[in-house]
């Protein structure tokens, strides 16, 4: 992972978690890399690492059991929630953008349109 | 810990080091930051003990660094230290022979894992292998501090990944690890802790994550705007 170096790597490093539960490939209840594993993985500091799981435990979305290790949330509805607000914060800025552009909303819509008729919108897999 | 106390080191007339007090914590992985002689070398053959103090004092856990403190300290210089007619394995077991924590199973991990042949002859290593055996025979050291004096010299970006990799699995919450890099984007991810030295003091030593968020700058960025008036280039101060 190429981290952007004005941004917090633990907050990089959480958003690519955060990612992988709203997609699924983290599921509610799944059992997370160990600190020491998370940052072998990502090539980070181990304190990092640590921080990352301790920013996701502040917002809800991960849990450590002692001795057993961090789990992802096993409450489905906090999940969809998370989805539900980072696509909200994508959907600002996307809109915010278009508008410096000088769109408007119905100009917008169209091109979402036409856009998605161009190439069908579908699960898509990085 | 590992630390300097109003430290002074003068060869002849030069000051390469001038009232250093610095402290290295376990659980921290350091990055020593400055150009070509600003004297993150020096400090850490004083932290090793291969050289004393003109002023001041290097303690580890708090006695004088010494005879006691070499065991506890891996440090890996940046002149190439084997013999020439030795292979990979036998600087193994010289290591061996020489550090009693030394783990010769985790060195023929880290020679596999960076594509070192154990056969391989000192004398007919290319330069980026004998950088990558110099950080495998160092990090297969179970010690307590590692000093890494430029890990990333001379070494392909993929080996990079692979050494910077090694380098977080060195580091645990009861060891000191500090390296020293001009490649300073190599570290920005490992490193939890910068020290800016600037010809021979210390400018700054800060928690990475806090001066990120606190100045907005990378560290990359910080090290640009430290020695700006240095101007480009190395300076040669030693």
């Amino acid at each position: 992972m190429n981290f952007d170096p004005m941004l917090p790597i633990w907050a990089q490093v959480a958003d690519a978690l955060k990612r992988d539960m709203v997609s699924g490939r983290l599921k509610p209840g799944d059992r997370l890399l160990s600190t020491r594993e998370l940052a072998l993985r990502f090539t980070i500091n181990p304190n990092t690492a640590a921080r990352v799981y301790q920013e996701l435990e502040n917002s809800g979305l991960c849990e450590t059991r002692r001795g057993l290790g961090t789990f992802v949330t096993a409450d489905a509805e906090r999940i969809a929630a998370l989805r539900a607000a980072m696509a909200e914060e994508l959907l600002r800025g996307f809109l915010s953008r278009l508008q410096d552009l000088g769109l408007t909303r119905g100009e917008a819509l169209a091109m979402i349109e036409a856009a998605e008729q161009a190439q069908p919108a579908g699960p898509s897999e990085e | 810990m590992l630390e300097s106390r109003e430290v002074t080191m003068r060869f002849g007339s030069t000051v390469a080091l001038d009232h250093v007090t610095l402290r290295l914590e376990p659980g921290h992985i350091y990055a020593l930051l400055g150009p070509n002689g600003s004297g993150k070398t020096t400090w850490m053959k004083l932290a090793t003990g291969l050289l004393h103090p003109t002023e001041g004092q290097m303690l580890w856990k708090g006695e004088t660094v010494g005879m006691h403190s070499r065991e506890d300290v891996a440090y890996m210089s940046t002149e190439p230290f084997f013999y020439p007619w030795m292979t990979a394995k036998s600087v193994g077991k010289y290591y061996e022979d020489f550090f009693a924590d030394f783990d010769p199973a985790r060195y023929e991990d880290l020679l596999r894992r960076m594509d070192l042949a154990p056969g391989l002859k000192v004398k007919n290593l290319s330069s980026g292998m004998m950088a990558k055996m110099k950080v495998a025979v160092t990090l297969a050291r179970r010690a307590k501090v590692y000093l890494l004096d430029e890990p990333f010299n001379g070494i392909d970006l993929l080996a990079r990944d692979q050494i910077a990799r090694t380098i977080v699995e060195a580091a645990d919450s009861d060891t000191v690890l500090a390296m020293s890099s001009h490649l300073v984007e190599e570290m920005e991810a490992i490193a939890d802790w910068a020290v800016f030295i600037k010809q021979g003091r210390l400018v700054e030593s800060c928690d990475l994550e806090t001066m990120r968020q606190r100045t907005g700058l990378s560290m990359a960025d910080r090290y640009r705007q430290v020695y700006a008036d240095l101007g480009a280039g190395d300076k040669e101060v030693l």
